[in-house]
């Protein structure tokens, strides 16, 4: 900057910067590109942190809760003590064990339910830096074969789908997004509408007429119309009703518990998945069964491209749990 | 550049502080994993912008807007490709760079070190980046933004409180004068 006062040259470069980060704003509105390139050096560099933090994390925990934590309530003999520290070191470890091969029997218990769906268990290592945005991070990327707009669920019920996928992470937006929508229905009267984010712990249900009958309390379940997650998965429960104009607005608390997610499974397919019913599994549908239960009783068909893929596997390393 | 030395002006003179070898990289690194990785167990802590008060604490410290600046902006850059698709790439890069060059300005300017003074910064330049956030969202993204709610005001006093603790800590980043 020859002629340009020293003092002022900070404020040239001020609003060059600005100005160029205005320019690359203005790219991506007009092109709707996400500047990919620079999020995934970024994510590349500070995943490997996450992952092992939470794989740390998880152990320090564990041992801290389970061992440190219990130091008070023995300290009349220090021998005793000792040995029963010793062994409820051993009995977490083995509590850690039983809880984690609980947890997997849940995965398996899904799995099995729903055969010919190609899914991959999933750890949770990573949160959004923006609090204004829902998104996760797991440690399944591109190279387990998870690709962008696969559907992720909990046993519990659906999570979210993945929107962006790096080599060894992937990113999920939740579905307490503001950006975030499912195609549902509600469980007893079979009422179609989307169901979408609010950037609240609540989601939204839209385009219920006035005139249709909903219930505090009645199930939402995913309606399949997304071609994303398959139809009759649990997505909430009704929990607030108010009349609008012309439609009510209805606040769904999500099924699956979105603000404590460890492990989850991604759907890994694209196609879309069709929901086999027997009359039974119709007929408790209808009766106003809960949805996952329903959702876990019904046979999943898979197309026959999907139904190559692997079964499920475990998260990547097991997690030390309270 | 490895030294602390003293800007002098004809009215005072302000210490220009200078940070160990990769200090500054290092607490980047660790700040962004905090800031993913915490949220994760304490839900409630997603209320911090750990990256807000690096980019306050090393502008104050460094006071050298240019540096501040494009220190801002790294931060910034950073935290939007961490975030999730609602953050184009720019927004709180925007954001940072106003904060580190008006945090380097006025370090150069005034004495920053009393906890005090660092609280009210904080604050200060706590609701000066919502602002630039929201004109940002409203005037570049045409997104319905508010300007205030109770929920900023309880999170620009726990930044404050948090970020007079934080400093004290990287304070022993510095090199000795």
């Amino acid at each position: 900057m020859v002629g340009v006062p020293s003092r002022h040259k900070s404020i040239f470069l001020l609003a060059a910067m600005v100005l160029l980060q205005i320019l690359l704003l203005a790219v991506q509105i007009k092109s709707d590109s996400q500047g990919r390139l620079i999020r995934v050096w970024t994510v590349g560099a500070i995943s490997p942190f996450e992952r092992a933090g939470s794989y740390g994390i998880g152990g320090v925990r564990g041992t801290w809760v389970h061992y440190f934590a219990l130091q008070n309530t023995s300290r009349e003999n220090a021998d005793l003590r000792h040995e029963n520290d010793r062994l409820k070191l051993e009995v977490t470890q083995l509590q850690s064990r039983v809880a984690e091969a609980a947890r997997l029997e849940t995965l398996l218990n899904f799995r099995q339910a729903h055969q010919q769906v190609p899914m991959l268990g999933a750890r949770v290592i990573g949160a959004s830096a923006d609090s204004a945005s829902r998104t996760i991070y797991l440690d399944r990327g591109e190279h387990d074969g998870i690709l962008k707009n696969m559907g992720v669920i909990t046993p519990d019920g659906i999570v979210g789908k993945v929107i962006e996928t790096f080599s060894n992470a992937s990113q999920v937006l939740l579905l307490t997004d503001k950006d975030s929508g499912v195609g549902a229905m509600l469980a007893t009267s079979r009422i179609q509408s989307p169901v979408g984010g609010t950037g609240e712990p609540r989601l939204e249900m839209k385009y219920v007429a006035n005139d249709d009958k909903v219930e505090v309390g009645e199930s939402v379940v995913t309606s399949g119309m997304d071609r994303i997650f398959p139809p009759d998965l649990a997505v909430g429960t009704v929990v607030e009703i108010k009349s609008g104009n012309p439609f009510k607005t209805i606040r769904v608390q999500p099924a699956a518990n979105l603000e404590r997610l460890e492990e989850v499974i991604v759907l890994t397919t694209l196609q879309p998945l069709i929901l086999k019913h027997d009359s039974s599994d119709a007929a408790s549908g209808a009766n106003g069964k809960s949805p996952s239960a329903a959702a876990d009783a019904a046979k999943v068909q898979a197309n026959k491209s999907a139904a190559d893929q692997p079964a499920i596997d475990k998260p990547k390393s097991p997690v030390t749990h309270q | 550049m490895n030294e602390t030395y003293e800007l002098r002006t004809a009215e005072s003179h302000i210490e220009v502080h200078k940070f160990r070898a990769g200090s500054i990289l290092g607490t980047l690194v660790i700040i962004f994993f905090l800031q993913a990785f915490l949220p994760i167990y304490f839900h409630k802590l997603a209320i911090l912008d750990l990256p807000l008060l690096i980019t306050i604490y090393f502008g104050l410290s460094r006071r050298n807007p240019s540096t501040g600046l494009l220190l801002g902006m790294a931060i910034g850059l950073a935290q939007d490709s961490l975030s999730g698709p609602t953050v184009p790439i720019g927004l709180y890069g925007i954001a940072k760079t106003i904060i580190g060059f008006l945090a380097s300005s006025v370090g150069a300017r005034l004495d920053t070190e009393h906890p005090a003074a660092r609280f009210a910064l904080t604050i200060v330049f706590f609701g000066l980046h919502q602002g630039i956030l929201v004109v940002e969202r409203r005037i570049l993204l045409a997104q319905p933004e508010v300007w205030f709610t109770v929920q900023l005001a309880i999170a620009a006093l726990v930044n404050a409180v948090v970020g007079v603790f934080l400093f004290t800590v990287l304070d022993r980043l510095r090199k000795p004068s």
